[in-house]
């Protein structure tokens, strides 16, 4: 090859680089290892983290079981090494899923139109909040302290240089909810949205529909996110929201230390031109057949640039794909029958702990230790194989004492039964 | 002559809801072994009626569904896909088998800290690489995407200068640059001043003296190009932004390019993300997941978004304690599973391996660039790194553009090059091999583009009309943007 170009090292290709820009060295990053070295290294990574035989830390990041069907379909090479579907002709497969997944999106979430993806659940609300303002001109944002803590801090280093201002509004102590008088005081003719999440950090099912009352009343939207789509299966969707947005982890995405996850933006059809992201849509080929396409890029920033709704380019397609699948498993009943287990199981292990809050909870809920911490609680449970729950005063330091635990499908009787035992209900 | 592909067969498939019949499931859940609640009476009169449209196949139609969909995409590992600044490279299948290795699949960000060290362990020595690699001072892995790490970049640009008491006012972006650059500039609350590009499709250095000033904040650089062009000039293009105490931000779209070659950092750059989907071959996955990591210098250090990872007495610690910090930009610590692939990448090159890489890289874009400059207009005279750019202007007088040509390569077994980007150039044709075609790959691709050429002079009507060979033809974009249909609907 090098003679074909009349050179006689390949290093005559990059002669013509400054002198000062070049590097005279090898990196110094260890020769190559092979395919054995690498998989043992991660091998023992993965055994320097301890693994145990339940958990029940959830706060954003779940532990359900994958069907086998989704790794089986997402290592497919042509699903797994295909670029951005921009060229239609040759990205049908892609193109369709994700035309099936903004369907399944909207099914699930009670709302008109749904987008390819987010990044993941904590960037999806800044993005939810900017689009609120783009629609109602206002610049002020309410959020509920029952937001996942992570969420509004997003939201906090969005508003930073944007013209955003974020407020919070507090949490009923008795119930866990959104607290309806906190908000109504401040809300105003300059509130663009009012983000509640639900269910909420706290596990705690929120009344969406008064919430939404409230916001409307003063011309704000309403935004409700979700970080536990299991949920979606068994509690009314939020339908009365303008935008929801949120977290799929939960349809068969690993928990892999946080990411990469999928996040979702959906909303009425009206607002759809202030939607970030891309979106799929329905047309016909050549022939006459239906085929989809890479739609409404318009708002996007490979056309407006500096004008666009958002910067975002890529996104979470693959691990879309993954909640794609995941939905089409457990499909109309299983989902179901999957969420109704995960609140039987919260249930069971609530009735025997000493619960901090009286609002309905899905699959998660505040508790206490009899005595001792937390931190002593969950010392306890990792000797005999159990992760324990969450310490909230981490991030509510009113909350000092107490727990987030979360049950799900994966956890045994036997299990919440020793969290029970230790937690001395 | 078409070389590389005959028709075959192919089945089609309707949607998931048209395949639904009730009662139909690939699922199955253990029993429950604890009392199953009524929904209604526990959520407060919020349980929800039936999905309506749902699913409803069985296991055998799902996989037969996804299958079948797949083979209707074009895919790097059924070959050359020379998309220019996306570096479609080959995945490495290793990559994907520790990315699932179990104590790190299904580790927990919130796990207390003794029990995650050997994830805390990945991120620290990913960063330390990076670094090595960027001869940036401190790297943070959060930013999900490229855009993403670009507004990480950019905010942190804007805290250092608001630090200095004057966050200022514009970003300067060269005509040249990615749509991403404007976009995240605007998202940081900067306006935008374009910087015109010279003959050799580089940043026009007079320009800049003349635009930039105390209220430039940042200039936004791609190097090398989206031409494919080393920024020749770049160490002046740095001295005249730091005169004024604007910085250096560069787009690391292109760092397949310049990986164990020359260092950013030792160029003058101030910040600058990586695409791992891109230089370090995590896999693109029909739109993502990426990963922005972003390495600055140590003024911009004390900036980076929390927490960070630290490592003391041989122990890792999460660092959250950090009062300048623009805060957190990601929930947990960022798309970690691309993060190991991206490792697993640097561990099978190591630093001699990555060098070469890069070389390759070069030698194969400078390859196709050579066979190919008879038969398409060449955009710049200046060296081509790890691609190049052609017009469609021997092709235009024809009525062919470059988007018909893009489709008549895929009748040949091609995922087309990039199109009509840069828009500097007027009907470009962006060619980007990678390091992992070989040259039998890159000879079929010369032959097909070579064809392709004679058949623009013979029968243009040929390649207007392309692609022949899809399943799909054409598909008529303006309908799908006219009439949006968004979702199904029975």
């Amino acid at each position: 090859m090098l003679a074909s170009l009349g050179l006689s090292s390949t290093a005559e290709l990059y002669a013509h680089l400054p002198g000062e820009a070049l590097l005279e060295r090898d990196l110094a990053i260890e020769p190559g290892w092979s395919e054995y070295e690498i998989v043992d290294w991660f091998r023992a990574r993965g055994e320097a983290n301890t693994r145990f035989a339940a958990s029940f830390l959830g706060a954003g990041v779940y532990a359900h079981y994958r069907p086998v069907l989704v790794d089986t379909v997402v290592s497919r090479g042509e699903f797994l090494t295909s670029y951005t579907p921009y060229q239609a002709e040759i990205a049908q497969g892609t193109l369709t899923t994700i035309f099936e997944f903004q369907t399944m999106v909207c099914q699930l979430t009670g709302m008109d139109v749904a987008n390819a993806s987010m990044y993941d659940g904590s960037t999806a609300v800044p993005e939810a909040a900017l689009m609120a303002m783009r629609i109602t001109g206002r610049e002020h944002v309410l959020v509920a302290r029952s937001v996942h803590p992570e969420y509004r801090q997003v939201l906090a280093t969005n508003a930073r240089n944007q013209e955003m201002t974020v407020d919070e509004f507090g949490y009923d102590p008795e119930t866990g909810l959104a607290g309806l008088a906190g908000l109504e005081a401040k809300l105003s003719a300059k509130t663009a949205a009012v983000i509640i999440q639900s269910p909420n950090f706290f596990g705690c099912v929120e009344q969406v529909k008064s919430l939404a009352e409230l916001a409307h009343k003063h011309g704000a939207l309403l935004v409700v996110c979700f970080a536990e789509a299991v949920s979606l299966g068994l509690v009314k969707p939020p339908s009365e929201a303008d935008i929801v947005c949120g977290e799929l982890q939960s349809f068969a995405i690993s928990p892999s230390f946080g990411g990469p996850f999928a996040g979702v933006m959906a909303c009425k059809e009206k607002y759809l031109r202030q939607m970030p992201g891309r979106l799929v849509g329905q047309t016909v080929d050549a022939n006459g057949n239906r085929a989809f396409c890479l739609t409404l890029s318009t708002r996007e920033q490979h056309i407006r640039r500096e004008k666009a709704t958002s910067n975002i380019c890529t996104n979470q397609a693959l691990v879309a794909l993954m909640a794609t699948v995941f939905m089409t498993v457990y499909g109309k009943e299983g989902l179901r029958e999957l969420a109704l287990q995960n609140l039987s199981k919260a249930r069971y292990l609530g009735g025997k702990l000493r619960r901090r809050f009286t609002g309905a909870y899905f699959n998660e809920l505040v508790a206490s230790p009899a005595s001792g911490t937390v931190a002593e609680a969950n010392a306890k449970l990792a000797a005999r194989g159990i992760l324990g729950g969450l310490d909230l005063e981490r991030f509510y330091p009113e909350l000092r004492g107490n727990m987030l635990l979360c049950a799900t499908e994966m956890n045994k009787r036997e299990q919440m039964d020793i969290v029970a035992e230790v937690m001395g209900a | 002559m078409i070389r590389k592909t005959r028709l075959h067969l192919v089945q089609n498939e309707g949607l998931l809801f048209e395949e639904s019949s009730p009662g139909k499931k690939a699922y199955q859940l253990p029993d429950l072994d604890v009392p199953a609640v009524d929904p209604a009476a526990a959520l407060d009169g919020q349980a929800r009626e039936e999905i309506e449209g749902f699913p409803e196949v069985s296991e055998v139609e799902a996989i037969r569904h996804f299958t079948r969909l797949s083979t209707y995409n074009f895919a790097i590992d059924l070959g050359m896909y020379p998309l220019g600044s996306c570096t479609m490279k080959y995945n490495p299948r290793v990559n994907e088998a520790v990315a699932r290795t179990e104590g790190l699949a299904w580790a927990h960000p919130y796990a207390p800290v003794e029990h995650i060290q050997g994830c805390l362990e990945v991120i620290h020595r990913l960063e330390a690489n990076l670094a090595e690699i960027t001869g940036m001072d401190a790297v943070t892995l959060q930013p999900a995407a490229g855009a993403h790490g670009e507004w990480t970049g950019i905010m942190l640009v804007r805290a250092l200068l608001e630090s200095r008491g004057n966050p200022r006012k514009k970003i300067l972006v060269p005509d040249s640059a990615h749509g991403t650059n404007p976009a995240t500039a605007a998202m940081c609350g900067y306006s935008v001043a374009n910087i015109p590009s010279n003959a050799k499709g580089m940043v026009d250095v007079a320009a800049l003296a003349a635009a930039v000033d105390e209220d430039t904040a940042a200039m936004m650089v791609t190097n090398p190009n989206t031409l494919g062009v080393f920024e020749e000039q770049i160490h002046e293009v740095a001295r005249l932004l730091h005169a004024k105490g604007a910085l250096l931000y560069m787009d690391g779209a292109n760092m397949n390019a310049l990986v164990g070659l020359s260092r950013p950092g030792d160029f003058g750059v101030d910040v600058m993300h990586l695409n791992l989907h891109k230089t370090f071959s995590t896999p693109h996955g029909g739109g993502g997941p990426g990963a922005g990591p972003v390495a600055v210098k140590r003024h911009l250090e004390p900036f980076l978004p929390s927490p960070r990872v630290v490592r003391r007495d041989g122990r890792f610690e999460v660092e959250e304690n950090q009062p300048l910090s623009i805060g957190k930009v990601r929930a947990f610590h960022g798309n970690f599973g691309v993060l190991v692939r991206a490792l697993a990448y640097i561990m099978a090159h190591g630093g001699p391996g990555l060098r070469r890489a890069t070389a390759d890289a070069i030698l194969n874009a400078n390859y196709i660039r050579t066979h190919l400059a008879g038969y398409y207009e060449l955009h710049t005279e200046a060296p081509s790194m790890h691609e190049c750019v052609f017009s469609d202007d021997k092709q235009s007088p024809k009525g062919v553009r470059t988007g018909d040509i893009a489709k008549r390569l895929i009748d040949y077994g091609f995922h087309p090059y990039t199109v009509s980007f840069p828009l500097i150039v007027h009907g470009a044709l962006m060619i980007e091999p990678t390091e992992t075609e070989s040259k039998q790959e890159l000879d079929l691709f010369i032959d097909a583009m070579k064809s392709i050429a004679r058949e623009v002079e013979e029968d243009p009507q040929l390649v207007k009309s392309a692609p022949h060979r899809t399943r799909t033809p054409r598909v008529d974009e303006v309908l799908a943007a006219r009439k949006p249909v968004l979702r199904w609907r029975p």
